[in-house]
């Protein structure tokens, strides 16, 4: 099977998070980058797919030419190919970077017929916009269910059937989309491997292909970040030992929960 | 007028639409507009009558085949079909999972700007400039952002404020809505559902547990669920957990995993990294177990205990089977 997987650069998550002087991108000169952890997944899941299946995954991104860093680490842990739509940077809004993805994805399936299926990432770890894989999978036409934390592809069943798992409170549910279909994909689908020494030298020779934009500007544009207040907390210390045990318990009497 | 999709699983209000409800109430207050809702897939009465509790002056229910349980694209539809039928100047919805996914679909269809997890708006008037501060990073960094769009659709940070019900509200007009739903929309509906635990869940519970590195393995969480159990509440986990394989995903607090709210949080061995931190700031109250007093959980719980949460835990519980004996 053939699978699409879009990433996004995002600054290293983990750390706090720092705005440059400017206040309209993150500082990232102590942070390094990373693939949105979503995506990495989304990556994982792909890659064990073909496994699975045989096929291949494409990996897309969309962000600066560094951004092709992105691409040659999913390659380094099994992707095939790798297509960058180059930005000079700057943040892009959710419409323009849909219609620009949809634009790329298009050109891809121009010559070889639909992916099997999308792999997009929930949402990206930075901006959050929760829209930009529903916005590509309506455009191209494609079945898309947000939220998913396991698939598994039934390829001879009427056409091709992904059964996408959907965590709830307390259980999950199922969805059964036809392919060629669409997934927005959460942490926790799997546990992403480590690229391998031969995966490592693989991704070298990975050829990038990229593609231009003329996409145009949405709705929505960024004024300004910055951190949100700290609310100060006078913190209470209970006890530097097992001896603390009673006042705890005194304070969970207090909150009722006892 | 502020339309405002309400969120339901199977005729149970979402918190997350009570908050939409909440912040849609000053919303609609600063449009100088009346507040709306869209109920989709049920005109079950006693929703309609807790949207008017919350200050909805006027609920459109639509009922089809399509829409006998959740499907993102055939609910995603039918909001964008009353929002083509009603005009509404704005469209807000809760920032849940399922919040945020109805709005992109509406957003799609109409090709719309959506703004998502939104935490102050200054509405604008006709197709003037909306202005919004919204979270990124999960909450951990604010974007202050300008919106040019006639029918801004916005969706309200999750758990950033708390529902309350309009101080006086009348019985909502409800209205039915018959919408020629294409049978094609029913291929994302859920086709079944595994329920693995009854009772309390980590977002609903009175009290979480959270172990993080400092608890070691898997098998030392053990004295952490013993504890849950006697509180009728969950463990839950950080990041770092997960990546050693030590809890199931699903244990996670935190950017990419779950959002709490309990009554108190009992953080131990967690350092409080900011990704863990946005997921369980929404917590009543802290109170933080770890080894070292300057760990940020630390810093930012009520309450702490600086010990080793090894030997702390085992005898909270003994403190509480003696209390109870």
């Amino acid at each position: 099977m053939r699978i699409l997987c879009c990433v996004k650069r995002v600054a290293a998550p983990g750390a706090k998070i720092n705005v440059t002087a400017d206040g309209l991108a993150v500082d990232a000169t102590h942070l390094g980058f990373a693939t949105s952890p979503h995506e990495e997944c989304g990556v994982e899941e792909a890659v064990q797919l073909v496994e699975r299946h045989g096929g291949e995954v494409t990996v897309l991104t969309l962000g600066p030419p560094e951004a092709a860093e992105q691409l040659r680490y999913a390659a380094s842990v099994g992707a095939h190919h790798g297509v960058l739509v180059a930005t000079d940077g700057s943040a892009w809004d959710p419409q323009r970077t849909a219609a620009a993805l949809t634009a790329a994805i298009r050109g891809l399936e121009a010559d070889e017929g639909p992916f099997d299926l999308l792999v997009f990432g929930n949402e990206s770890a930075d901006s959050g916009g929760f829209q930009v894989g529903v916005r590509v999978a309506y455009a191209l036409g494609r079945p898309i269910v947000n939220g998913v934390k396991g698939i598994e592809v039934d390829l001879e069943a009427g056409g091709g059937v992904v059964h996408a798992r959907r965590e709830i409170d307390g259980g999950f549910e199922v969805y059964e989309l036809p392919v060629p279909a669409a997934v927005g994909v959460k942490e926790g689908i799997n546990l992403p491997r480590y690229p391998t020494m031969r995966g490592r030298l693989a991704s070298k020779k990975l050829e990038i292909a990229e593609v231009g934009s003329d996409a145009q500007l949405g709705g929505q544009s960024l004024v300004r970040l910055h951190r949100p207040r700290e609310t100060v907390t006078e913190t209470e210390i209970l006890g530097t030992g097992p001896e603390a045990a009673a006042a705890v318990v005194d304070v969970l009497a207090d909150l009722g929960v006892l | 007028m502020l339309l405002v999709v309400l969120e339901h699983d199977r005729g149970a209000m979402d918190e997350a639409t009570r908050e939409a409800l909440t912040f849609g109430r000053g919303l609609a207050a600063q449009m100088g507009a009346p507040m709306h809702a869209a109920l989709i897939g049920t005109d079950d009465a006693d929703l309609v009558a807790e949207a008017g509790a919350f200050g909805a002056e006027a609920v459109y229910t639509v009922v089809h085949e399509v829409l006998v349980d959740f499907g993102p694209e055939a609910w995603g539809e039918s909001a964008a079909e009353l929002v083509r039928r009603l005009n509404p100047s704005a469209v807000l919805a809760g920032g849940s999972e399922r919040g945020n996914e109805i709005m992109a679909q509406v957003a799609a269809r109409l090709d719309l700007p959506m703004v998502a997890n939104c935490i102050e708006i200054q509405a604008g008037s006709g197709a003037g400039e909306w202005t919004m501060t919204r979270q990124q990073w999960g909450g951990s960094l604010l974007e202050d952002a300008r919106l040019v769009s006639e029918r801004p659709l916005l969706t309200i940070g999750l758990h950033t404020l708390a529902a309350q019900p309009a101080p006086s509200a009348a019985e909502p007009a409800s209205e039915s809505v018959d919408i020629d739903l294409d049978q094609s929309l029913a291929r994302t509906m859920v086709k079944d559902r595994v329920v693995l635990e009854a009772g309390v869940t980590l977002s609903t519970a009175p009290v979480v547990i959270g172990g993080g590195r400092g608890v070691g393995s898997a098998e030392a969480f053990a004295p952490l669920e013993e504890l849950a159990a006697m509180l009728g509440g969950r463990v839950g986990c950080s990041r770092a957990v997960t990546n050693n394989g030590w809890r199931p995903h699903s244990d996670q607090v935190g950017q990419t995993g779950t959002r709490i709210t309990p009554e108190i949080y009992i953080a131990t061995g967690i350092s409080g990294a900011i990704q863990h931190w946005v997921g369980a700031k929404a917590s009543k109250h802290i109170l933080a177990i770890n080894i070292d007093p300057e760990a940020n959980m630390v810093v930012k719980a009520d309450w702490a205990v600086i010990a080793d949460l090894h030997e702390v835990i085992p005898a909270i519980a003994e403190e509480i089977k003696r209390r109870r004996a």
